[in-house]
């Protein structure tokens, strides 16, 4: 299984960027393989709206059937959810943290967004 | 004529400012509420509605049978308000800005427009001591994010053949971009406070992008200090009515009751502002033939 965290960062040491949308990128990493590659999400930095759905897709296209991020929004988590992904909200400081913490099960799958939709 | 009563700030005296000249022209005039996110013309006009129309915007729904998830339709929206994944399509009406263009690429006809009600509009005729002012208001619904299809709407009420006055929302983005548009002058309303200045510097840049002719009305002149007037003489921006801090206009706002009510004999100095603007719209007009 492959799961998508959203960071900033390149490597399984980075920070966890708690923004789902607007995250730099997505770390999709291998849970088999143990191994990692990396989705850009750029495009959405200077969206005017919709990022939460577009990088969703991005996610959904990674093949990714989980995401760790801070925050989801409505939108986002409704594709998400649509395409059978789980998202789990996470704070820890680093994505090997999280992926630690997943590994330990104690992340729960979100059952709704946990910040409101927003308008710029 | 279609004079806009814009500002920066909020809570300067658009409708203060609007209502007045309304209430204060001797001929009919219309009054058209542009602030359509919160409109309040109406406590101050006391209006009776005689009309009331829906105003609906066209969004893309979805024959699930005749769609084949190609992604067309997502990838020719610049909202994201329609995406594919996977094995279905899904729809974000509320982020759609009705271009049709999902309509337009979709190989399979499988999108068509669909109405979805977005807010109102409520005209009534004759208000005023007068019964010269038509009035009327536009109203967005709570919970919808768009506001210019209402205003739009609002305007296409328009009358060309006598004075118009659109009571604009405030600030300098799409709804009062939208409700300036087409203008033929713009009174800017501010206070002579740091706020005051801050936004209507903000408004100027706005209005000269757009190319609109405009001056400035001081709203409470005196409450403040100077450096509204000195911006407006080093911009050499027409200042064309200083409205007196004055706390009866306070007393009577409190009332529901509008500038005229409190200070009457305003009213020859606005008739002569709008007077002196029509002159010069006229005037603007026959140099562009």
């Amino acid at each position: 299984m492959k799961i998508a965290i959203s960071t900033s960062g390149s490597t399984l040491d980075a920070p966890l960027d708690p923004r789902f949308g607007r995250a730099v990128r997505f770390l999709v990493y291998d849970l088999e393989q143990k191994t990692f590659t990396l989705v850009d999400n750029e495009q959405n930095l200077n969206a005017a709206q919709g990022a939460g759905i577009q990088a969703a897709k991005t996610v959904v296209e990674s093949g990714a059937q989980a995401v760790i991020s801070g925050h989801c929004g409505p939108k986002a988590f409704t594709v998400l959810s649509a395409a059978g992904i789980a998202i789990y909200h996470c704070n820890a400081d680093s994505i090997a943290a999280a992926l630690e913490q997943h590994a330990n099960g104690e992340l729960q799958p979100a059952q709704d967004a946990n910040v409101e939709g927003h308008w710029v | 004529m279609k004079l806009a009563i814009a500002s920066g700030k909020g809570g300067t005296g658009k409708t203060t400012l609007a209502v007045a000249l309304a209430q204060a022209s001797t001929s009919a005039v219309q009054l058209l509420d542009c602030d359509v996110e919160e409109p309040n013309g109406h406590i101050f006009i006391k209006p009776e509605f005689t009309s009331h129309e829906d105003v609906t915007i066209a969004i893309p729904a979805l024959d699930e049978t005749l769609c084949t998830n190609c992604g067309k339709c997502g990838e020719i929206c610049q909202f994201s308000a329609i995406v594919t994944i996977v094995n279905q399509t899904m729809i974000f009406s509320d982020m759609c800005h009705s271009c049709g263009g999902c309509i337009l690429v979709c190989p399979e006809n499988a999108l068509h427009e669909q109405a979805k009600g977005i807010g109102c509009i409520d005209s009534a005729l004759g208000c005023g001591t007068n019964h010269n002012i038509d009035f009327i208001k536009g109203t967005l619904d709570v919970g919808q994010a768009m506001s210019p299809p209402v205003i739009r709407a609002v305007k296409r009420k328009i009358s060309p053949a006598t004075l118009a006055i659109l009571d604009c929302p405030p600030g300098t983005s799409c709804p009062m971009i939208t409700a300036v548009t087409g203008s033929d002058f713009v009174i800017l309303v501010t206070e002579p406070t740091p706020f005051g200045l801050h936004d209507l510097k903000l408004a100027v840049e706005t209005m000269r992008s757009m190319d609109l002719p405009f001056g400035v009305v001081v709203n409470r002149a005196g409450c403040g200090d100077d450096r509204v007037n000195d911006y407006c003489s080093a911009e050499q921006i027409p200042l064309l009515l200083q409205i007196p801090d004055d706390r009866r206009v306070a007393n009577a706002y409190s009332r529901g009751e509008g500038l005229l009510e409190a200070m009457p004999e305003l009213a020859p100095q606005l008739r002569a502002m709008v007077q002196d603007i029509s002159s010069k719209v006229v005037i603007s007009a026959e140099g562009k033939q």
